[in-house]
């Protein structure tokens, strides 16, 4: 896969090469910087148009700097380079090693591609600080675009004379404080995304009985309910986790108004199914069926909200455990109640035939406005 | 396009899923790769071996890098270095001029010569008042400075400061050609209400010196040239177009000015074919862009990508001073609707800073698309004031009073 890959890179590069090496813009490098886990790494892409102006690359002054003159020059690119840049990190100096170059396409041409390694005497630093100079003795317009990346958050700004030394606090957002957000994130979608509630709702509200026949009878412990309870919340968890991850790291995906519109329906089903039984005890079953499609509910909503690149992981985990801790809390209120209100006329009639026909019927709305795209209700 | 950032550290699904990268290698422009041969080119430069000018330019570096501190030495490159950008369009030069002219450039009392030339440079970034400072302390200093009254008239058009453009042309004429002088004050008089005097006297200065520098032939050119188009004068506007581009000078200015008459007059395939030994600089990659979707050729979309990429990447280093073409393209090549807030106030922007005809001619465009009238009234102001003659912008003006 490597190759052909490679390969269609090459031309690609080529055919953009045809395009773009004719158009200027004024001289800018591209510097990236990552600091993971405590490590710093870096990518410098400089201007073979710059690199020939400092070092010199034409050396047949033939006009057309080839990969062979290129490569030919690679030890005072890297010298001149690694001249140029330094850093500190908690002001101890970190020294700079260039790896072996190769080439990109930006919008103005050919770039040589210089891999950094910078090994710093501070292990997880806390201040990083760029003394950058490339090019200041012969281009003072050419800046810097520097990418810095602190564990999986980035940030950016612009180097050069108008401002030689910068420093940055590496302070960013801690893995900790990142799961935390997004499990924030995850507690206010369920809560405020009333078709998550009225599907789990429509699935607990039998919860606190049992099914013989057609006739609903209240159970006698709270045990009963509790393990009915536990049985469709994990099911439900369980599923929407797997879809959530899937969609997330990008592996299915499906069009959200055929996402929204089936999760309008599950809606739909699950209510009825509380005033015409046809799953009786196998709800558990419905809520994994079902929470299938609220997973990629849940992938959408996540997405909106951005994802870190470096810490994916930790922003699917924190919001997964965010939406399962807004469950539970709702589990908790409702369970207590309908536990103590089972046996009597107004929760069997009014809350769980009532109570299932209006969440039916105002689902049945949204199943008509997502799969229509409608605007029939306020909400 | 993509920019040019990437992650230096495969993500999750990177890792999962080798067949998903492999579609993102082949939708991505930019991966770093090695080229498989040594003979591969990856980048052209000014061929020192073959090109006068680049060995000219090399030469002069080469001395100045013995002597980075000789005033006389310095001079000679930071102006043949500026002259580049000219022919060139590649703003780097700029820079280079700069780094040349770095012993003198901050001092508060340079020699006249840095003055006059940083005030070029300064221009050149839009740093309009900074550059008159240096041209009036110039003058003040040597009056008889023509490069300096000469490029303080062209600031001073670029204001609209038509009264003190005519005073610094007055001041010139005694001091340059024939040809300039006369050209001089015309491209005032083009925009206040003279412009078919102006003509005249133009063209027939210009058959008077048939003998004058191809320079200042080109200049004059092409000031006669966008003087009759204004005036709906196309043929002979045509004529001086073609003879601006005969002289054979290499020259961004004009290459766009006639770029946009002929889309103007729905000749697109002429664009392509006049631009097409390269688009050096943005203003002719818009150009090339605007005719390639007018044409509807297979490199519409090419050209688009390349030019959004690269005011992408002037935004990433903060510049401004694409404004107007940005306008444009977000205007004519964008073709969202949602993007014609943001033409306009590009367009507005631009005009606070340079009013021109083509920046006028911009905000009055994309006003029109906003369909807000009441943001091209800097414009209507401008065209009363002055008592600008152009049909196009009159036929906009019109558009917009009519518009509900």
């Amino acid at each position: 896969m490597s190759r052909l890959a490679r390969w269609i890179g090459c031309c690609l590069a080529l055919a953009l090469l045809a395009s773009a090496a004719q158009a200027h813009k004024p001289s800018d490098s591209y510097l990236a910087i990552t600091v993971q886990d405590g490590q710093l790494r870096g990518q410098w892409d400089i201007a073979l148009r710059d690199l020939d102006l400092a070092v010199g690359l034409d050396a047949d002054g033939d006009g057309r700097i080839t990969w062979g003159e290129l490569r030919a020059q690679h030890g005072p690119i890297a010298a001149y380079a690694a001249a140029r840049l330094q850093v500190q990190a908690d002001g101890q100096p970190c020294t700079l090693v260039v790896g072996t170059q190769q080439v990109d396409e930006h919008t103005d041409g050919a770039y040589s591609v210089l891999p950094l390694r910078l090994a710093c005497a501070v292990a997880a630093p806390k201040a990083l600080s760029l003394r950058y100079t490339l090019l200041a003795d012969l281009d003072p317009q050419h800046r810097g675009l520097l990418n810095l990346m602190v564990e999986g958050a980035s940030r950016a700004a612009i180097l050069g004379p108008q401002a030689p030394l910068q420093t940055f606090t590496l302070a960013s957002i801690s893995r900790w404080q990142a799961f935390a957000d997004y499990a924030q994130e995850g507690v206010w979608h369920i809560w405020i995304g009333f078709d998550h509630i009225l599907f789990l709702l429509s699935l607990l509200l039998p919860a606190v009985g049992v099914w013989a026949g057609r006739r609903w009878r209240p159970v006698d412990r709270i045990g009963q309910a509790v393990v009915e309870v536990l049985k469709v919340v994990t099911a439900f968890t369980l599923a929407h986790s797997i879809t959530l991850s899937l969609a997330v790291l990008g592996l299915v995906s499906l069009p959200s108004r055929v996402v929204e519109s089936s999760i309008a329906a599950s809606v739909v089903l699950a209510a009825l199914n509380n005033v015409w039984p046809v799953f009786h005890g196998r709800r558990w079953m419905v809520a994994f069926a079902f929470g299938l499609l609220h997973g990629f509910g849940f992938a959408s909503v996540l997405v909106d909200l951005g994802l870190p690149q470096g810490a994916l992981a930790v922003a699917l985990a924190g919001f997964n455990v965010g939406v399962e801790l807004g469950q539970l809390a709702i589990v908790a209120a409702f369970l207590p109640l309908a536990y103590a209100l089972r046996r009597s006329w107004f929760y069997r009639r009014v809350v769980l035939v009532g109570g299932s026909l209006l969440i039916a019927v105002l689902a049945g709305v949204w199943l008509a406005e997502r799969a229509l795209n409608l605007k029939l209700m306020p909400l | 396009m993509t920019s040019p950032r990437r992650l230096l550290r495969p993500s999750p699904w990177q890792r999962l899923c080798p067949l998903l990268l492999l579609c993102l290698c082949a939708l991505a422009t930019a991966a770093p790769f090695t080229p498989a041969s040594d003979a591969q080119v990856l980048a052209t430069v000014p061929a020192r071996a073959s090109d006068p000018a680049a060995r000219e330019l090399a030469a002069l570096r080469r001395a100045w890098r013995q002597q980075p501190n000789d005033l006389a030495t310095a001079l000679r490159l930071a102006e043949r270095s500026f002259a580049q950008v000219a022919a060139e369009g590649d703003p780097r030069y700029i820079g280079q001029a700069q780094a040349v002219l770095q012993p003198w450039w901050t001092l508060p009392n340079p020699p006249v010569a840095v003055r006059v030339l940083r005030a070029q440079l300064l221009q050149f970034d839009h740093h309009f008042d900074a550059a008159l400072a240096d041209l009036d302390a110039a003058l003040a200093a040597e009056p008889g400075n023509g490069t300096a009254w000469a490029w303080r008239t062209a600031i001073l058009m670029v204001q609209a400061d038509y009264a003190r453009a005519r005073q610094s042309c007055e001041r010139l004429a005694p001091l340059a050609t024939p040809l300039i002088g006369v050209a001089c004050l015309a491209q005032v008089d083009a925009v206040t209400g003279h412009a078919a005097d102006a003509a005249d006297r133009l063209r027939a200065a210009l058959a008077a010196h048939p003998q004058a520098d191809a320079a200042e032939r080109l200049w004059g050119l092409t000031r006669l040239a966008e003087n009759e188009e204004r005036r709906g004068a196309y043929p002979q506007a045509e004529a001086a177009f073609r003879a601006a581009l005969a002289l054979g000078l290499s020259d961004v200015y004009v290459q766009a000015a006639y770029a946009d008459f002929l889309l103007d007059r729905g000749r697109p395939a002429e664009v392509l074919t006049l631009l097409a030994d390269g688009a050096r600089a943005d203003v002719l990659l818009l150009r090339l862009a605007l005719a390639a979707q007018a044409a509807r050729t297979r490199n519409a979309d090419r050209w688009r990508d390349a030019l959004a990429a690269r005011f992408d990447a002037a935004r990433q280093r903060g510049d401004t001073s694409h404004r107007k073409e940005e306008s444009r393209f977000v205007l004519a090549l964008k073709a969202d609707p949602g993007d014609t807030a943001r033409a306009l106030q590009l367009a507005q922007q631009n005009f606070a800073e340079q009013r021109e005809p083509a920046d006028a001619r911009i905000l009055l465009e994309a006003a029109l698309a906003a369909r807000q009238p009441a943001a091209a009234r800097p414009v209507l102001d401008w065209l009363a004031t002055n008592r600008v003659e152009s049909v196009v912008l009159h036929s906009l003006a019109a558009k917009l009073k009519a518009q509900p």
